[in-house]
C-alpha cells in the first residue's frame, strides 16, 4: 500500500499549521518589543497566553512527523541547519518561561519583557533562515549532510529570515486587530499595513530570487504551458494582498484571514517549486519516506487523532473568544 | 587535545534530558494531584479542596511551562546530533515518537489552557474535565517514551537489513521485555518524587502556621499515598532488576561491579571499581547478600563483566555509585514514612517540628533519585544506543565538528543555568505565599468582573506588601 502522498499532505498541513498559529504568537512576541505601557503589554501577552503552548505542540509535531514519514530527510536538514535551529530553540525557551517568570519575577519584569521580545523575533529569523537554506539544498553524499555547519547561512537565506519576521508580525498584527480594542487596536491597524507592505515586497523578492539559483525552478515556473496554469498564484497573492490593505483599516475579523491566506499562497508558491523533492535536488518524497509499515501503523492513528486535536484545539480557542481582557490572563 | 564531537554530543543529550527529567518527574505526579484535588472539589465542594488545587496549579503552571520548552529541544537532538541513529532507528521508533506529540503532548497543551485559565470561563464538569485530560496527558506521554526508551535497551520485533532496524511486529516493539517494568518503576518513580515533593510543602506550611489546615490535609494525603508507593517502588525496582539480569546481563555485572561471574556471589555496599585492572579496591561486602538479591537464590549465578569484551562495558564506577544512590534514598523513603506512621499513631505528626523540618528538607529526595536512577539505566545501556546492536559512536552525525557541538552545548548550558534557578525560586516564591484566599468559584459562564485579575504592580492574596520593590 503506498501512501507517500497521504503523508505528505498530513505532514504539509502540520507545518501549515505550525507557520500559522505559531505565527501569530511569534509575531505579537515581536510587536510586543514596541508597545508603549505596561498595561498593553499584559493585554498582548494574555492574547496568546491561554493557546500559545497548544500552539508549540504543531513544531513538535512536525518535527517528529518529519522523523517518522521522510526520517532520510531528516537525518539530513537537521544537521545541515545546525546553528539556526539550536538558535531557535535557545530563543523559544525564553520566550515561553517568559509567559511565566515576567507575572511572577517582578524584580526582573524588564528582563523577561525583552526575553519575550527578542525571544520571539531570533525564533522567527532562526525559522526564517532554515526555510531558505531547505530552498537552496544542501552537500549529501550517500544518506548524509556532507556540508558545513555555517553553508546553511548565506545571502538568500538571511533575506527569507528577514521576510518571515515580516509576514510573522503581519499575522501578529491582524491577531491584534481581532483581539484588541482602542489604542491597541488601532495601533495594530498601522501595524499590520506596515507589515503588509514589507511581507509583499519579501514575497515578490523571494519568488523572483529563487528562479535564479535553481534553473528547475526556473523552467517549472516560466516555460509554456506551466506559466498559464501557475500564473493565478502571483495574481491571487496580489489580490489578497490588496483585500487585506482595505480591511486592514476597517474590518475586525477579516484582517487575519486575508493574513492566513497570503501564507498559504506564498506555502503554496515553495511547494509548487519544490515537489516532490523534500530534500531539494537530492531526495524525493518517495526517496526519503519511511518503510510502508511504519508509514501504515502512524497513519492509521493519525488520521482518528489529528482530526480530534484540531476539534479540541478549536473548542480552547473558543473558550478564549472574543476581545482580550486582564482577567483571561495570569492568576 | 582536540574537542572529540561524539563526546561533546553525548554530554550535551545528558545536559538537556537531565533537566528535562525533572520536570516530568513532577508534573507526572502533580497533575494527577491536582486532577485529584479538582475531583473532590467537584464531588465535595469544600472549599479547602480549590484552595489546595489552586495552589498546586499555579506551581504546576511554572513547571509545565519549563517542561514543554525543555521537551521541544529533545526530538531535534536526535536530528542535528545523532543522524546516523535516527536514519538507523526512523522506522522502528519514529512512530513512537510521533505518537508521543499526538496522544500525549496535544493533549496536554491543548486542555492546559482551560484548566489554567478557563476556570471561570467553562461548565465545572468541562474544568474538572480538561485537569483529567491534562493529567491523562502525562500519562500517555511516559507510556511512549518509556517504551522508545525500552526499545533502545531491550531491542525486539525488528528485523535489521544493511544496517537499519525495520518494523515486523508493533506489539513486540512497544511492549518489548523490559518495557512494563521500566513503566511501572518510572511512572510510580514519579509519582513518589511528586509526594515527597508535595508533602515537603505541607511539612513548610505546617511548621510556620499559616496555611496550616491546607499544609495537615496535604500532608495527609501525600503520607497515605507515599505508604502504599514507596514499598510498591522497591518492590517494582527489584522485579526491574530481574529483567535487566535476564536481558542485560553486562549492565547488571556493571552495575554490581562484578568482573567474575559466580553463585554465592557477596554484595558490594562500597568499592572502587577499577575498569583497567578488572577488580574492585576498598571493598565493602555481604556474603551471599548479591546471588540471593538478584537471583533470589544464594545458589543462582550472577554475571561478571569478564563475560563480556572490554569493549563492550559500560562506564563500571558511575553505573556503581549511581545505582547505590537510587537504592540508598530509596531506603531513605521507606524510614521517612515509617518514622511519620510512628509519629501519626502517637498523635504528634503535626506538632514535632524536628520532623516537619526533616520532611521539608527531604522533599527534593526524589529529583534525586530520578537522576540517580536515570544515569544507572542510560550508563549502563553503553557503550550501545540500541543494545548490542547499533554503537553510540557509530550514532553521532558526522558532519559535526568538535568546536560547533561545544558552542551548542555551552549554548544550552548558558540558557539552562538561567531558566532552571528562575524557575525555582518562582516556585518558590509561590510555596512562600501558601494557597490564597480564593471567591466563590463561579458555578459557569462569565464572570461578571475581574477575577483573578493580574493588575499590574499590584499584590493579590492575602499578603500585603510581600515582593514589593
Amino acid at each position: 500500500m503506498n501512501i507517500v502522498p497521504l503523508w505528505t499532505l498530513i505532514l504539509a498541513l502540520g507545518v501549515f499549521f505550525y507557520v500559522v498559529l505559531d505565527g501569530f504568537d511569534l509575531g505579537i512576541g515581536m510587536l510586543y518589543g514596541l508597545a508603549k505601557s505596561r498595561d498593553e503589554r499584559t493585554l498582548m501577552m494574555n492574547s496568546i497566553a491561554p493557546i500559545w503552548d497548544g500552539n508549540e505542540t504543531w513544531l513538535v509535531l512536525g518535527g517528529t512527523g518529519l522523523f517518522a514519514a521522510f526520517p532520510l530527510a531528516f537525518a539530513i536538514i537537521l544537521p545541515a541547519v545546525y546553528f539556526p535551529v539550536l538558535v531557535m530553540l535557545l530563543a523559544l525557551i525564553f520566550r515561553g518561561c517568559a509567559f511565566e517568570f515576567r507575572f511572577r519575577d517582578r524584580e526582573h519584569r524588564g528582563f523577561w519583557d525583552h526575553a519575550f521580545a527578542y525571544g520571539s523575533g531570533l525564533a522567527t529569523f532562526a525559522q526564517g533562515v532554515v526555510l531558505g537554506a531547505f530552498i537552496q539544498g544542501f552537500p549529501v553524499r550517500g544518506r548524509q549532510f556532507v556540508g558545513g555547519a555555517f553553508d546553511c547561512i548565506s545571502l538568500f537565506s538571511i533575506f527569507t529570515g528577514i521576510a518571515l519576521m515580516c509576514g510573522y508580525c503581519l499575522l501578529g498584527a491582524c491577531w491584534l486587530i481581532l483581539k484588541g480594542e482602542g489604542a491597541l487596536q488601532a495601533r495594530a491597524r498601522r501595524q499590520a499595513r506596515a507589515a503588509l507592505a514589507a511581507t509583499a515586497a519579501a514575497v515578490a523578492v523571494v519568488s523572483l530570487w529563487t528562479p535564479f539559483i535553481d534553473a528547475d525552478i526556473a523552467r517549472r515556473w516560466f516555460s509554456w504551458p506551466n506559466i498559464a496554469f501557475l500564473a493565478p498564484v502571483p495574481l491571487a497573492t496580489a489580490a489578497v494582498v490588496l483585500l487585506l490593505w482595505r480591511a486592514a483599516a476597517r474590518n475586525t475579523v477579516r484582517p487575519f484571514f486575508y493574513a492566513v491566506a497570503l501564507f498559504t499562497l506564498s506555502y503554496l508558491g515553495i511547494a509548487i517549486s519544490l515537489f516532490p523533492m523534500i530534500v531539494p535536488h537530492r531526495f524525493s518524497l518517495y526517496d526519503a519516506a519511511s518503510s510502508p509499515q511504519t508509514q501504515i501503523f502512524l497513519g492509521l492513528g493519525t488520521l482518528f487523532l489529528l482530526p480530534v486535536i484540531i476539534v479540541y484545539t478549536g473548542w480552547s480557542y473558543w473558550v478564549f473568544r472574543g476581545k482580550v481582557r486582564a482577567d483571561t490572563g495570569y492568576h | 587535545m582536540g574537542l572529540d564531537p561524539l563526546f561533546l554530543s553525548r554530554l550535551q543529550f545528558a545536559w538537556v534530558i537531565a533537566w528535562h527529567i525533572l520536570l516530568p518527574a513532577f508534573t507526572v505526579g502533580l497533575a494527577s494531584y491536582v486532577a485529584l484535588l479538582e475531583g473532590l472539589n467537584f464531588f465535595t465542594d469544600k472549599p479547602i479542596y480549590l484552595r489546595i488545587s489552586t495552589f498546586w496549579t499555579r506551581i504546576f503552571a511554572i513547571a509545565f511551562g519549563m517542561g514543554v520548552v525543555s521537551g521541544v529541544v529533545m526530538p531535534f537532538q536526535f536530528g542535528t546530533n545523532w543522524s546516523r541513529f535516527s536514519d538507523a532507528t526512523a522506522n522502528v521508533i519514529s512512530p513512537l515518537l510521533a505518537y508521543e506529540s499526538l496522544t500525549a503532548f496535544s493533549l496536554e497543551a491543548g486542555f492546559l489552557g482551560v484548566l489554567l485559565f478557563g476556570r471561570h470561563l467553562v461548565p465545572r464538569p468541562a474544568h474538572f474535565a480538561a485537569a483529567l485530560l491534562v493529567a491523562a496527558g502525562t500519562l500517555f506521554s511516559s507510556f511512549w517514551i518509556l517504551a522508545t526508551n525500552s526499545w533502545m535497551q531491550t531491542p525486539a520485533g525488528y528485523k535489521l537489513v544493511d544496517g537499519r532496524f525495520f518494523p515486523v511486529d508493533w506489539l513486540a516493539v512497544i511492549f518489548n521485555p523490559s518495557f512494563p517494568y521500566r513503566l511501572l518503576h518510572t511512572v510510580n518513580g514519579f509519582f513518589v518524587t511528586t509526594g515527597f515533593a508535595v508533602m515537603g510543602v505541607a511539612a513548610y506550611l505546617v511548621h510556620r502556621g499559616r496555611h496550616a489546615e491546607e499544609g495537615r490535609a496535604m500532608l495527609t494525603m501525600t503520607l497515605g499515598l507515599l505508604t502504599v508507593l514507596v514499598p510498591l517502588q522497591i518492590f517494582l525496582g527489584d522485579l526491574h532488576g530481574l529483567n535487566t539480569l535476564e536481558y542485560q546481563p553486562a549492565k547488571l555485572a556493571a552495575i554490581e561491579a562484578h568482573w567474575n561471574a559466580e553463585s554465592h556471589a557477596p554484595l558490594a555496599l562500597f568499592a572502587l571499581p577499577d575498569q583497567d585492572k578488572e577488580t574492585n579496591h576498598a571493598v565493602l561486602e555481604v556474603p551471599e547478600l548479591g546471588s540471593l538479591i538478584l537471583t533470589h537464590s544464594v545458589d543462582g549465578v550472577v554475571p561478571g563483566l569478564k563475560q563480556f569484551p572490554k569493549a563492550d562495558r559500560a562506564p563500571v564506577a558511575v553505573v556503581f555509585f549511581s545505582f547505590r544512590i537510587m537504592v540508598g534514598l530509596g531506603l531513605l523513603m521507606l524510614a521517612l514514612v515509617a518514622l511519620a506512621w510512628l509519629l501519626r499513631l502517637r498523635g504528634r505528626l503535626f506538632t514535632s517540628q524536628w520532623f516537619l523540618k526533616l520532611l521539608f528538607f527531604a522533599g527534593p529526595i526524589g529529583f534525586v533519585a530520578v537522576i540517580a536512577g536515570w544515569v544507572t539505566t542510560e550508563v549502563g545501556r553503553q557503550p550501545w544506543t540500541v543494545y548490542g546492536l547499533l554503537r553510540t559512536a557509530q550514532s553521532v552525525t558526522p558532519s559535526l565538528t568538535g568546536p560547533q557541538v561545544l558552542v551548542s552545548l555551552l549554548g544550552y548550558m548558558l540558557v539552562y543555568l538561567v531558566i532552571y534557578p528562575v524557575g525555582v525560586w518562582m516556585m518558590c516564591k509561590a510555596v512562600l505565599k501558601g494557597p490564597g484566599d480564593i471567591q466563590s468559584p463561579v458555578a459557569g459562564g462569565r464572570p461578571a468582573g475581574p477575577v483573578v485579575a493580574p493588575p499590574q504592580g499590584s499584590n493579590q492574596g492575602s499578603k500585603p506588601a510581600e515582593g514589593a520593590p
